[in-house]
């Protein structure tokens, strides 16, 4: 135990002052805050400019329609040509040229709307444009079958459903895509940790075999301990790696929002676009979507997540050592990494694929249950509500395999650590495990 | 009384059997060399010792106790194969290794600053191991196997990577430590260290002990009973003929001031070595009378030739 103390305060602060890692620790969310702000900036000034959108309205039913906000400008043109309008637009180097052109009846109306534009235009833009020819149109057909205006207002309202499992829990659309993201990410986060950290750890077991100081090592202490010491000292490490990407990117996030005004993470497209429809809807997201993040199982989430974390982490890791003892160099490893890999990858793809479907599907669960593929796959589905009896089982057997696995690799390591100079079969690894 | 007393000891890696019921007894105080062809199974019964592999059948008595995990720190194993972290810094690294014997820290760090200063090495305490040359830290690698006081040593090839002026050092560090009161053992393919520092040998060859034992006891008992000669004289052939006739005699050359008839004589076990020389001597002046006394070069080969041809 005295041992395990020293081993790991020793790879702890090896990993710790090792130059290339502490400029990792500090460069990369710089990197990442530089990448997240030149990407927000650029779709920042993209929407700022304002849009000039000349409108060519041969039918005479929608032109007093449009109203300028702060991203579009209309320009109503009188009565011209439609080729005319066109080089009018272009040469004033408008975003677009609206036309509609003039109409028997409205239903002709379906087709033969045409938006010219020097480049394929924004999605909301197109989306707010059409939303508004829509609804006139729609009233337009209803006057001329003798409803009258009031009936008309009184027609248009929005229809939500309202998502609630038999048990009294309030579900939405919107809670689904959040579930995705908390869940996504969760799961995504254990599968970076894993790869980069597990890597660590087995470099740091071939480092010791080809600078030979193995030996002397483990004629003071147990191999096993050697073996569980660098996977707990590695670990600290990278925790404390993450630690600090996490306040280091906080930090930025909090400058970044209030020096520029934007809320970094939430920058995705879909978002300003929404924007551009109408800011009171985008409030109301904002509010449903606080709402539905409070609903979230959190606290089994968080919960669960260290659970995960921890098993997950420590089973690959032990792996990841095992394969460090049994090979000479890097370019070794590669053999023996790929049956690692795939269930990882396999984890996410699942993760990613399955559980949006559906989360409570047979391959979600059998996977979720999976000891190599549980971590992942169940993290992203427990927002969605998984039976207590569910992760409990999975757990269990996610620790029973990883006892069973630090065995195994032990085992591997305790022989491998002394081989010089071949390179292993999976056969002689077997026979290893006799020894 | 022996310090370390290895008993019918077994151990086979699958279908290969690397100790074959090996039985040693290390004396205490003495310095012990573990001999023996490469792959005869010297590195496996070492690391059984050392507790770093365990034996399939067979046991091993450190001290009249069989081995236990407390021992540890009784034990000070310098590896054939060694090195040292080499972007971890000299001291640190040190007091590191120290304590994982079981030292406590500052007693380990008093330890290290006496041992620096008796090698002369002190300056290097801040630097990196990549920065020192391979002797350098063959020296560092000496003081951390020594630094616990175990009352067992155990050295594979110990010179390897010294110059003569820094191996000559390290040896007369060894036998300090065995004066002062560590028993060592000592495996080696040099043999004249082995002629120089071992009291006792033991031979291993294809997994088995073939030979052990006091090394002058050893020596006495291959004593061929054959004598190199000369003798000073004129005529060299005849008188080489005239001896040859009555003892078994070959031509043998040796170097030597006189010049005279000289040969190599394998007596009987009856003859009297006093009545043959005063029997030479009618011959001329016999200058040279040597009786021939195996080195432990000879021992070790003669040995491994038996054996071989026995299998």
């Amino acid at each position: 135990m005295k041992h395990l103390g020293l081993i790991i305060t020793r790879e702890y602060l090896n990993k710790i002052r090792n130059k290339s890692f502490v400029v990792m620790t500090f460069l990369s969310p710089l990197l990442m805050a530089a990448l997240i702000s030149v990407v927000a900036y650029l779709s920042s000034v993209n929407n700022d400019t304002l849009k000039d959108i000349k409108v060519l309205d041969n039918s005479g039913y929608f032109g007093h329609l449009f109203e300028d906000n702060n991203q579009l400008r209309f320009e109503i043109l009188p009565d011209m040509e439609l080729e005319q309008a066109k080089t009018l637009a272009e040469a004033t180097s408008a975003y677009g040229l609206l036309y509609i052109p003039s109409v028997d009846s409205i239903a002709a109306l379906k087709k033969g709307i045409t938006f010219y534009s020097a480049d394929t235009p924004a999605l909301g833009v197109t989306v707010a444009m059409e939303r508004l020819i829509q609804r006139q149109a729609n009233a337009l057909v209803l006057r001329e079958n003798g409803i009258d205006d009031k009936a008309i207002e009184a027609l248009y309202f929005n229809v939500s459903t309202q998502l609630e499992t038999f048990a009294g829990q309030e579900t939405s659309k919107l809670g689904s895509g959040l579930k995705l993201i908390f869940g996504g990410a969760a799961g995504y986060l254990l599968f970076m940790f894993i790869i980069i950290y597990g890597n660590m750890i087995m470099r740091s077991v071939i480092e010791e075999k080809t600078s030979r100081i193995i030996e002397v090592i483990i004629s003071s202490v147990k191999p096993r301990a050697l073996m569980l010491g660098k996977i707990f000292g590695t670990t600290l490490a990278g925790i404390t790696q993450f630690a600090i990407w996490v306040i280091i990117l906080g930090l930025f996030s909090v400058v970044a929002s209030s020096v520029l005004g934007l809320e970094i993470g939430s920058g995705a497209n879909l978002a300003q676009e929404a924007a551009q429809i109408g800011d009171q809807e985008s409030q109301e997201i904002a509010v449903a979507v606080a709402r539905e993040i409070w609903q979230l199982p959190l606290t089994n989430l968080v919960l669960m997540f260290f659970l995960y974390f921890i098993g997950g982490y420590l089973l690959y890791a032990s792996l990841y050592a095992a394969i460090g003892a049994a090979v000479d160099s890097e370019t070794d490893t590669q053999q023996f990494l790929l049956p690692i890999l795939m269930p990882l990858i396999i984890a996410v793809y699942v993760g990613v694929f399955t559980v949006i479907e559906d989360p409570h599907g047979t391959v979600s669960q059998v996977f979720s249950f999976i000891p190599l593929t549980s971590p992942v796959v169940m993290l992203m589905r427990i927002p969605f509500g998984v039976p207590l009896w569910q992760q409990i089982f999975s757990v269990v057997l996610l620790f029973t395999t990883f006892m069973g696995t630090v065995w195994l690799a032990a085992k591997i390591y305790r022989v491998g650590i002394l081989m010089y100079g071949k390179k292993p079969s999976y056969k002689e690894l077997i026979k290893w495990l006799k020894y | 009384m022996a310090l370390l007393d290895v008993n019918e000891v077994s151990k086979s890696f699958g279908s290969f059997t690397a100790l074959d019921r090996v039985s040693l007894s290390v004396p205490k105080g003495s310095i012990f060399g573990l001999l023996g062809p490469n792959g005869a199974g010297k590195t496996t019964l070492i690391r059984i010792v050392n507790q770093i592999t365990m034996p399939d059948q067979g046991n091993v008595y450190l001290d009249g106790a069989p081995l236990a995990p407390h021992h540890i720190s009784d034990i000070g194993y310098l590896p054939e194969e060694r090195g040292l972290y080499k972007s971890m810094k000299v001291g640190e690294q040190a007091l590191y290794l120290a304590q994982l014997k079981g030292m406590a820290k500052s007693e380990a760090k008093a330890q290290l600053k006496m041992w620096f200063e008796r090698l002369d090495i002190g300056h290097w305490w801040d630097k990196k191991i990549q920065e020192l040359s391979k002797g350098m830290a063959q020296k560092i690698q000496f003081v951390v196997t020594v630094l616990h006081r175990p009352k067992l040593l155990i050295f594979d090839e110990p010179f390897s990577g010294f110059d003569p002026i820094n191996a000559q050092v390290i040896q007369s560090e060894i036998l300090r430590l065995r004066d002062e009161g560590a028993t060592v053992i000592f495996s080696t393919h040099r043999m004249e260290s082995v002629e120089e520092l071992c009291d006792h040998i033991a031979l291993v060859h294809q997994s088995k002990k073939i030979l052990d034992g006091n090394l002058t006891q050893i020596k006495r008992a291959h004593l061929s009973n054959r004598f190199k000669v000369g003798i000073q004289c004129e005529n060299h052939d005849q008188i080489f003929k005239a001896i040859g006739e009555k003892f078994s005699i070959t031509p043998t050359v040796f170097k030597s001031v006189y010049q005279g008839v000289q040969f190599s004589l394998q007596l009987s076990y009856q003859d009297a070595p006093n009545a043959v020389l005063t029997e030479l001597s009618r011959y001329g002046m016999v200058y040279h009378f040597v009786a021939e006394v195996p080195s432990a070069n000879d021992l070790f080969v003669q040995t491994i030739a038996q054996n071989s041809n026995n299998n």
